[in-house]
């Protein structure tokens, strides 16, 4: 069925139709709506799931997970300070192997206060273990959580999964989406049931103390597991498109590099703004192309590395900063390269922090600056775009 | 009247890594005599979350779910809604929490938990510290005792701040039962857990916990020392059943020094420090006389 809506009410609509089974979840702007849509499935009996209304984000996470390690399907939502707030408990989720599958609102840390969209408390969260899909629709939004269960919960991986949809850009704007029919959803991911769960007749410990001689296995048990999402997310999505005719790009998505002179790689909704932009300048003859991280852990090294000896430069997006260093994707993009043999120039631009827009001028700017630094080398490593006192002018 | 004896049956193994003498294995050994088999609990960063022993070690007969610090109260609120919603049935979910992990880092979760009526028992072994980091001052510690964090010194310094009435707090939160248990009183502290498993709801259980090493007590007089502690009224046992305070052991009266002289931790009071420290064990000891005649 086709509908009208926003990013969280099509989160919402996922973690229906993989048939949550607890949800536990603390209100923040911009992910309220989505908290309230399922606390509305759960009351009116649409969705048969406990809903537990905990006291801090850092409270959903802890309960998610004693949930998931009894055995049921689990799913809650955040954003920013919540999700920064969730970090110790993130790890237990991974290190515990629960395959908790979450919506993550991407927006801007304090201080200053500022509710909208940026990625830095995504990408603060790439070391805990959690597979990282930054989405470009709210179909995407809708389909990726369906699939991130069934990816997850493979014996091989069990790791959890968070989906990121950018605050506001997506969270509260409106398109239409298809949701569905609950049978086919059922037909395509089955009801969670994990190898081990803690139950009652058999006294195990689940998360207990272990010496130095056996840590670094469990530690390298859960690196194959993110190793295996790679090929689960891929094959999965195959599945999905299989039954529901959709796609979403696996995980990088390509628009029009094959013979692209530069390419921008880029994550979240800009992508779907930087597309129009390569659109309008390839009709003026320009050869640019995007790649759209759509899965930031695992990240697409391999798709990086293929892309590298086919094109000349790669203008790396960032909607965050990782002061001392860079941005996060393009140091992760620049390492993924290092050891190819011809090797593009690299520049990271830094744009669109707190909700700025980046407009399609500015995308086109930084494609000709692209164009210009791909021929000569680029002096300046990283750039901030659209800062107010700068040099150059972006508008 | 029939007497209450203490079921024979043991779900813990010997084996346990808690030091000699220590009072919250006995909290344990007794709280899963009441509740048997059909028990899961959970765990958060305290000495219990290394005396089960190590990976794939158990020393106890039921299952158990490690946590964050300052998660019980989320994890059991947790577990209970996957049992539910699985449809398990008769299963006891309890939090097993040191004192620091209740009244200081894990309160807003344990908070939460008895607001949202988690039908669950969270029993707090109180050692008065943080003891698996190596006896520092908890909230929970007392006035006048030294810890490591609390160090005694030259300018006689000590805890100067009196320990948080968790009781206090937990009726507050208007929860169907709750009960203070001592290891040195196993028919008291296992009849009070058994009603606290047939009660649905929040309960919530404190049990003093004796800690040779934190105390700087002989791993001998563990019981003893928690035997004083109900007697010199330090540590009064009562529950608190739906919202009736009710007292079940009035001790013997001693006086203070008694179970103050025993322990090193207490050895740097003057007279004048430990007859203030009595008066206000008399104080309390009197709300308590008439919290309960006037049925609060
Ligand atoms: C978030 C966090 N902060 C600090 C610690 C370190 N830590 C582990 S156990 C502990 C003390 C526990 O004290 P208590 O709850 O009283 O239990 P006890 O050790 O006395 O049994 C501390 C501070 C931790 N594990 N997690
Ligand atoms: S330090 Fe105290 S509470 Fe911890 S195991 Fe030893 S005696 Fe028990």
């Amino acid at each position: 069925m086709r509908m009208v809506m926003t990013g969280n009410y099509a989160s919402a609509y996922g973690a229906k139709l993989a048939r949550a089974e607890v949800i536990a979840a603390y209100p923040i702007t911009p992910q309220t709506s989505i908290v309230e849509k399922l606390a509305e499935f759960v009351s009116s009996g649409e969705l048969k799931a406990k809903f537990i209304p905990v006291e801090s984000e850092h409270s959903a996470m802890a309960a998610c997970i004693a949930a998931q390690t009894a055995g049921a399907r689990t799913y809650t939502a955040t954003s920013s300070q919540g999700l920064t707030l969730m970090h110790e408990v993130l790890m237990w989720a991974s290190g515990a192997r629960l395959p908790i599958v979450m919506t993550n609102v991407s927006r801007a840390m304090a201080p200053p206060w500022n509710v909208w969209a940026d990625h830095m408390d995504t990408v603060a969260q790439r070391d805990t273990g959690w597979l990282q899909f930054f989405c470009r629709s709210n179909q995407e939004v809708l389909d990726t959580i369906i699939m991130a269960y069934k990816i997850c919960e493979t014996s091989g991986v069990m790791l959890p999964a968070m989906i990121v949809e950018d605050a506001f850009i997506l969270s509260h704007t409106s398109e239409p989406v298809d949701v569905p029919e609950q049978a086919l959803v059922d037909s395509f991911l089955p009801a969670y049931s994990p190898e081990l769960k803690i139950e009652v007749g058999k006294p195990m410990g689940f998360g207990s103390l272990v010496k130095p001689d056996q840590y670094m296995e469990f530690r390298y048990k859960a690196m194959l597991g993110m190793k295996e999402a790679r090929e689960r997310i891929l094959r999965v999505e195959q599945e999905f498109k299989h039954i529901f005719g959709r796609e979403h790009g696996g995980l990088l998505d390509l628009y029009k590099c094959a013979d692209a002179d530069v390419i921008m790689a880029a994550a979240g909704s800009v992508a779907a703004t930087a597309m129009d932009v390569v659109d309008a300048m390839r009709a003026k003859g320009m050869r640019v192309g995007l790649a759209r991280i759509r899965a930031f852990r695992p990240f697409p090294h391999e798709e990086f590395r293929s892309l590298a000896g086919k094109t000349e430069g790669i203008a790396v997006l960032d909607r965050s900063f990782t002061f001392g260093a860079a941005g996060a994707m393009f140091t992760e993009v620049k390492s993924s390269i290092y050891s190819c043999q011809k090797r593009p120039v690299v520049k990271n631009y830094i744009a669109g922090l707190g909700g700025r827009d980046i407009t399609p001028k500015i995308l086109e700017k930084i494609f000709e600056d692209m164009l210009v630094v791909s021929k000569r080398g680029a002096e300046d490593e990283v750039e901030w775009v659209d800062v107010a006192g700068l040099p150059r002018r972006w508008r | 009247m029939t007497k209450t004896t203490i079921p024979v049956e043991e779900f813990a193994y010997p084996g346990s890594t808690g030091c000699p003498g220590c009072g919250a294995n006995l909290v344990m050994r007794y709280m899963l005599k009441a509740l048997g088999e059909r028990t899961i609990v959970t765990i958060p960063a305290c000495c219990w979350a290394v005396m089960p022993g190590y990976w794939p070690s158990n020393c106890l007969k039921v299952p158990l779910l490690y946590c964050a610090f300052e998660a019980t109260g989320a994890a059991i609120s947790g577990l209970r809604a996957a049992l539910d919603v699985k449809g398990v049935e008769d299963v006891t979910v309890v939090g097993f929490a040191g004192d620091g992990g209740t009244v200081d880092i894990g309160l807003q979760a344990l908070s939460g938990a008895a607001e949202r009526r988690t039908d669950a028992i969270y029993v707090m072994y109180d050692n008065e510290a943080y003891m698996n980091t190596g006896i520092q001052r908890s909230g929970s510690t007392p006035w006048g005792a030294w810890t490591t964090t609390t160090p005694v010194g030259t300018s006689h310094g000590f805890k100067h701040e009196s320990k948080k009435d968790i009781m206090a707090i937990m009726q507050a939160h208007k929860i169907p039962y709750a009960a203070t248990v001592s290891p040195a009183f196993p028919e008291d502290f296992v009849k009070k857990i058994e009603k606290a498993k047939r009660t649905k709801g929040f309960k919530f259980i404190h049990a003093l916990s004796p800690c040779p090493p934190g105390w700087k007590t002989n791993p001998s007089l563990s019981v003893e020392i928690a035997r004083l502690a109900v007697d010199a009224r330090v540590f009064p046992l009562y529950e608190i059943d739906e919202g009736k305070v009710h007292i079940t052991r009035k001790g013997k009266g001693l006086p203070i020094v008694d179970y103050l002289k025993v322990q090193g931790r207490f050895q740097h009071l003057t007279e004048p420090e430990i007859s203030s420290m009595q008066k206000i064990v008399d104080d309390n000891w009197i709300m308590l006389l008439l919290k309960e005649s006037s049925g609060t």
